[in-house]
């Protein structure tokens, strides 16, 4: 028998043939570029994965993978998700939205995407701004944002999504950005393994219409003090040398001098814990005030729940059992008739 | 004991009518299933206000059933009633309009009352039972709400409990005029309360309890026999229009292989046919109750992607949220059916009393150049057909489909001759064959004889592919924004659907000759007024002909053709005139139009009148 030699998955079996479109020096192709290489590592089978999306830059994303996809309308790709998922189990399935059109336009199939747990990945690309139309403020912009719609100063508080996500219940809730891959990929990957919904921020730098948005968290001279990195099991501790820790005093997060304080005192990050993990996900100062928490990336949250699809399927089954297979004429019929000689 | 007399009648229209807390639906439905039982033919409309508990006594709180049973062929649920069953004063005040000439009021006296007088808007000191508003009609008095109690007095039920069943001491009453057997609703009472035999044992007290006071009261001089009617030898059903959606609905699941999706969200008077679909589990009907109508119909498309058959279902005012989304599916070019109950409107308008005037909405309601193929029930029975039609041109055409109903047909009953499974016409469904990597390009939008792409689900080797809502390249489906792409594919979506017309029958009349003085010419629910008053023309002698229509989008080829053998064509509508304007339009006839926005369905002398009025 003639050997069969198995040819090896990489990255650039999941690039379609379709030219990538975003802008030069988009945080958008670093994410295309983890992704693909995640589906080569987990060696996805590109016919049983679909890829989802709404509208925006980040929802031409399925357009460049060469699975199966659904570029759909503005901030409902939570909806097309759950169709999808409810009709076919069995399906891998990505959805790529941004802040626009997951926090904005389709805020409410977000949180409803997340307490029904459908089990997908949800990459959330938030580059705190509107890109395709051109630069108006976003849900994320932070107060006071000069766009083009807000020539003084945007008056609007912005949506925190990590937070947003805990309150609706969601089962995994992590964050990464685009200008840190080797962060970004295991976070992918462990998006991927967990069942239900796994909601992945990711901090995306749009260079046209809001450059350097995440310098404090992503640039090398202020990421150290600005960031922390959690990891389940492992203590809160940050700064460049490893100098400074987070600790709790009552419900009140403090930053610490590791110096100060016994090993004993310090916070393991345990992502199961979902009050402490709701309180991480409230580390949401603005770095550049006094005083400020560090913003922390990671896996924060992961719980394991049933899982929606699963449960509708359960259902189904079930009734079979219970009512016996579908007789179509039994249903015609109804339960009285009569009959006319 | 006087002489009772027997008369026979050939149809009769009973009205119920009380506080919507009163069991007043209950007991039409009873009295229809009993009928029906009978082998009556029967039609009913249901007529009830849009809040739940409307406060007692009030005009706003009253719920109605219209009951019409014969042993003669019906096809609305009477122009007029014979008799008017009222349980309060309020009732009367809000139907008598509703009651023929010298017919039967059974009032409830303890409705009478002062504190209903005043709550019905009656003013000080006047009572209609005896200030001659009902002179000339038959007055039957009778204090339901007393005997109902004097027969549970040694139950040890409480008062709430117990008043509670005074409709059944209605029921049993009219049992008696009509000479119907207790049997069925003391089953359906077994059924329904079997694990509170107490109120079994009550509930057969007062039914029987109301009969026993026909035979002995002697309050109503006549009895009345309506015999079974004559129609076609076969097994029947009574059935409900929405409930007849969702059977056609899950047949076409069945004849086809394809599970059934439906994604919704419940809005008024459309959410029957979800209640009706999330029993049908075990025939693999999935049902998602979504966050909003948007997600309800964006969860169908998804499902639809993936091979399912995925359904929609809503009202107006939940149409217009998913209008981007139809948008959607038209470009995506794949199977939706989209089903409108429609509803008084515009806006939230009236939601439980019933219009069509959404034929534009559905033809028009998106942005840009989206046609859809369009179909609409004419009844309670024939929501069955027309979903289960809409079903097999969304597959077989690669299409999202409208399917029209309104609150008249979906709450509507009528009896329906039970179909063979096996009778069903066939729905071919092909998904695209997985491809193999030295297989020529997989095509996702190139088209077959009918102008239709091919249906290619994930998990099928080889045809990974995107679609979405951006113009695609005429084959491959990519993104283009080439100029003559995206004329070329505007027409190409167009002739889709036009091409529907190959493939759907043509158009017949219903009755009359194929050519003569007036075509009425309708769709949708007015079917059942616009054939019974065509059939009272053509008796008179008059060359009057009439045809529905059923596809109103691709319209049937030879439409045109007839429309233009009739001197006039008239249109009746419950609308401002939608329909004919899409008439005139194509065909350039001066049609004319009869229309009725009232929230209720046309009566059969409307339409009488109308054509005697152009003809004279």
């Amino acid at each position: 028998m003639p050997e069969v030699k198995e040819k090896k998955i990489t990255a650039k079996d999941y690039a379609s043939d379709q030219d990538v479109k975003w802008c030069p020096g988009c945080g958008d192709y670093s994410i295309l570029k983890q992704v693909q290489s995640v589906c080569a590592e987990l060696a996805l089978k590109k016919d049983e994965t679909v890829f989802i999306s709404g509208i925006g830059c980040s929802s031409r994303f399925p357009y460049y993978m060469d699975t199966y996809g659904m570029h759909s309308i503005h901030g409902r790709g939570p909806a097309f998700v759950m169709g999808l998922k409810t009709a076919r189990p069995e399906l891998n399935v990505w959805m790529i939205t941004g802040d626009g059109d997951s926090m904005s336009i389709g805020g409410n199939h977000f949180i409803h995407l997340l307490r029904r747990n459908v089990d997908v990945n949800v990459l959330l690309f938030n580059n705190q701004i509107y890109g395709l139309t051109k630069g108006q403020y976003s849900p994320t912009s932070e107060k006071g944002k000069v766009t083009k719609s807000t020539p003084y100063g945007s008056i609007d508080h912005p949506f925190n999504p990590l937070s947003l996500a805990m309150g609706a219940e969601a089962t995994f809730v992590a964050r990464t950005m685009d200008r840190d891959p080797k962060h970004m990929r295991p976070i992918l990957i462990e998006g991927e393994k967990h069942r239900g919904t796994s909601l992945i921020e990711i901090y995306q730098n749009c260079n046209i219409f809001n450059d350097g948005a995440f310098f404090p968290f992503t640039e090398k001279a202020t990421k150290a003090d600005n960031t922390i990195f959690i990891e389940h099991g492992k203590a809160l501790v940050f700064g460049a040398e490893g100098e400074k820790a987070i600790v709790l005093d009552g419900f009140t997060p403090k930053v610490v001098s590791i110096s100060d304080i016994a090993e004993a005192d310090l916070w393991i990050h345990d992502k199961y814990d979902r009050v402490k993990a709701s309180i991480l996900t409230r580390f949401f100062d603005d770095p550049r005030e006094e005083g400020a928490l560090p913003r922390p990336f990671g896996i924060f949250y992961q719980e394991n729940r049933s899982v929606y699809e699963e449960g509708v399927t359960a259902q189904v089954e079930r009734h079979i059992e219970e009512k016996g297979s579908p007789n179509l004429d039994t249903l015609l019929e109804g339960p009285n008739t009569w009959t006319i000689k | 004991m006087g002489q009772i007399e027997n008369q026979i009648k050939d149809e009769v229209t009973i009205l119920f009518a009380g506080d919507s807390g009163d069991g007043i639906q209950l007991t039409g439905g009873q009295f229809t299933d009993t009928a029906a039982l009978l082998g009556n033919d029967i039609s009913t409309f249901p007529n009830f206000p849009a809040e739940i508990r409307a406060p007692q006594g009030t005009v706003a709180g009253v719920s109605g059933f219209q009951l019409h049973f014969g042993s003669v062929e019906l096809f609305t649920p009477g122009d007029h009633a014979d008799v008017l069953v009222v349980m309060n004063a309020a009732a009367l005040k809000s139907n008598l309009d509703s009651l023929k000439k010298g017919g039967i009021v059974i009032a409830n006296i303890a409705g009478f009352d002062k504190k209903n007088l005043r709550l019905a808007k009656y003013e000080d000191g006047v009572n209609p039972l005896n200030d001659g508003t009902l002179d000339g009609y038959k007055i039957h008095e009778v204090d339901v709400t007393k005997i109902t109690r004097e027969t549970l007095k040694e139950s040890g039920l409480g008062t709430k409990v117990v008043d509670r069943s005074k409709n059944m001491f209605v029921l049993g009453f009219l049992y008696w005029m009509y000479n119907r057997k207790l049997d069925n609703t003391i089953r359906f009472l077994e059924k329904k309360f079997s694990k509170k035999p107490e109120l079994i044992e009550s509930n057969i007290a007062v039914l029987k309890a109301g009969y026993y006071y026909g035979d002995t009261a002697e309050a109503i001089a006549s009895r009345f026999e309506v015999k079974p009617a004559n129609i076609k030898a076969g097994t029947y059903r009574n059935i409900m229009g929405n409930e007849a959606t969702a059977i056609g609905l899950i047949a076409a699941s069945q004849k086809t292989g394809l599970n059934l999706f439906c994604g919704t969200y419940p809005i008024t008077p459309a959410s029957d046919i979800l209640h009706f679909l999330s029993k049908y589990k075990n025939f693999g009907v999935k049902t998602v109750q979504a966050e909003d109508e948007i997600a309800g119909i964006c969860a169908a498309i998804g499902a639809s992607f993936g091979g399912a058959l995925g359904i929609t279902t809503s009202s107006g005012p939940g149409i217009a949220l998913k209008g981007e989304a139809i948008g959607l599916a038209n470009i995506y070019e794949i199977p939706l059916v989209i089903v409108n109950v429609q509803r008084g409107g515009p806006s939230t308008g009236l939601p439980t009393k019933t219009e069509q005037a959404d034929l534009f909405q559905a033809l028009y309601g998106r942005n840009g150049e989206s046609p859809i193929p369009v179909i609409a029930a004419q009844s309670p029975k024939d929501c069955f057909s027309a979903a289960y039609e809409a079903c097999r041109i969304a597959i077989e055409h690669m299409t999202p489909v409208f399917l029209l109903t309104d609150g008249y047909i979906a709450n509507g009953s009528e009896p329906w001759e039970v179909i063979k499974s096996e009778d069903l016409p066939d729905i071919e469904v092909k998904f695209a064959e997985p491809r193999e990597e030295e297989d020529p390009a997989f095509l996702p939008y190139k088209r077959n004889e009918k102008f239709v792409r091919p249906w290619a689900i994930p998990g099928t080797k080889g045809l990974a592919h995107r679609i979405g809502g951006l113009e695609k390249d005429f084959e491959t489906g990519n993104v283009s924004y080439d100029p003559e792409n995206h004329e070329r594919m505007v027409k190409v979506r167009q002739a889709k659907v036009d091409k529907i017309a190959d493939y759907i029958p043509e158009q017949a009349l219903d009755a009359g000759e194929d050519a003569g003085d007036v075509l009425l010419l309708s769709w949708g629910s007015t079917y059942g007024a616009v054939k019974t008053a065509t059939k009272i023309l053509i008796d008179e002698g008059k060359k009057v002909s009439h045809a529905h229509v059923k596809y109103l989008n691709p319209l049937p080829k030879n439409l045109g053709e007839l429309v233009k053998k009739y001197d006039k064509v008239i249109m009746p509508e419950m609308n401002n005139g939608q329909f004919i304007k899409i008439i005139r339009e194509k065909f350039l006839v001066d049609a004319i139009g009869l229309n009725k926005i009232k929230g209720l369905p046309f009566v059969t002398e409307e339409i009488v009148k109308k054509v005697n009025e152009v003809l004279a």
